[in-house]
């Protein structure tokens, strides 16, 4: 059965595009179908993350409103043979998402594919509504920083409301908690908020924790998701992440400090 | 702070008061979630009805809403000026 998974945070720029290139590409490279959807109409992102920005023909609009089908608006990955990308319209009319619109695509994504991620716009309105209403789990991408914080709580307070799961009265959707653009160093000094803060006051599992790293510029820069960065610490947290996704057990990594040359050199 | 403990790096810590803030405000909204769409409007009005008898500052009356599992408490404390309430009996 075809599993939807949305990508939200509330707050803008915390990292849900980044996870949701990164977090698609790794379900796909672990031999997952995979289509990933940009829900962030008038701000069309997910495409130049996945390198994809010179193939977009169609758009989630342009097959909401049946001027194309599926078929011709899914972009093909460059990477990954079983990975498609659905572009987000650059049109600024926000209500061009329709509930019955996104449920028709969803209900035909799912013949196909195994895994359905949904990349949120910012905020609680409607735009966001939309991403999280077909979920059946959610990747609550959060900074370790107050407003990052409260939004994220905000946006489960969402969830557990407005999802149609909610609404339905079926099993409510299921959280995850990312931790995303951690400085381990900073926590440490007391001048960030850690990982065990957040995931204290959110009270939602950890999935993973993905350290700030200028990998994910450089990604960016390329048009590659940052995932396929590898051996750098961002691809090996993103991983660890989609392998507990996956079910496995993976200890958590990338939440204390990498030892320093002394410390390397002298032990301690 | 001093040039010294500048350079010595210690800087405040500031992280154990973003998380006493973020749980009192969470706290606070979460009471909030769920509540009746009504509850702000009625809170206006059975504060009007209270200012319209006793002469108060508005923020000695806290209309509260609390929630269990299966009963809703709608609690209201009033804290009376001492003149007035001799002034009644
Ligand atoms: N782990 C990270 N380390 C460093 N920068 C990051 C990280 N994750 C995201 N960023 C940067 O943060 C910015 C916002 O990321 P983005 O994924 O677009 O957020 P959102 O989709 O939530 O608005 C981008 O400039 C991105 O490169
Ligand atoms: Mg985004």
């Amino acid at each position: 059965m075809a599993k939807v998974i949305v990508v939200t945070s509330g707050k803008g720029g915390v990292g849900k595009t980044t996870t949701s290139a990164s977090f698609a590409t790794g379900l796909a490279l672990q031999g997952h179908k995979v289509a990933v959807l940009d829900f962030d109409v008038g701000l069309r992102n997910l495409d130049l993350i996945m390198g994809c920005e010179r193939r977009v023909v169609y758009d989630f609009v342009n097959v909401i409103n049946q001027e194309a089908t599926l078929k011709q608006a899914l972009i093909k990955d460059k990477h990954c043979d079983n990975l498609y990308i659905l572009p987000a319209s650059q049109t600024r009319d926000k209500d061009a998402l329709t509930v019955e619109g996104v449920e028709r695509v969803i209900d035909e994504l799912k013949e196909s594919f195994d895994y359905i991620v949904c990349d949120s716009p910012a905020g609680i309105e409607k735009g966001a509504i939309m991403a999280l209403y077909f979920a059946d789990e959610a990747l609550v991408v959060t900074n370790p920083e107050v407003s990052s914080v409260r939004d994220s709580d905000r946006i489960l307070g969402m969830l557990s409301a407005k999802s149609r799961r909610a609404e339905k009265g079926e099993s409510p959707v299921k959280e995850h908690l990312l931790v995303t653009r951690y400085s381990p160093k900073r926590a440490k000094n007391g001048e960030m908020l850690s990982v065990a803060d957040v995931q204290e006051i959110l009270n939602v599992p950890l999935l993973g924790v993905i350290p700030e790293s200028e990998v994910v510029l450089q990604a960016s820069n390329a048009g590659a998701p940052a995932i396929h960065q590898n051996g750098s610490d961002v691809s090996e947290a993103y991983g660890d992440a989609i392998a507990r996704f996956l079910g496995e057990e993976r200890p958590m990594r990338f939440t204390t400090e990498k030892p320093g040359l002394l410390q390397r050199l002298f032990g301690g | 702070m001093s040039i010294l403990s500048y350079l010595l790096g210690s800087r405040k810590k500031t992280a154990s008061v973003a998380k006493e803030r973020l749980q009192i405000i969470l706290a606070h909204e979460h009471n909030g979630r769920g509540a009746p769409d009504y509850l702000p409007a009625m809170k206006q009005e059975i504060m009007a009805v209270i200012a319209k008898y006793i002469e108060i500052d508005v923020d000695k009356i806290h209309v509260n809403l609390d929630r269990q599992d299966e009963v809703a408490v709608l609690e209201l404390n009033v804290v009376l000026p001492e003149m007035q309430v001799q002034g009644k009996s």
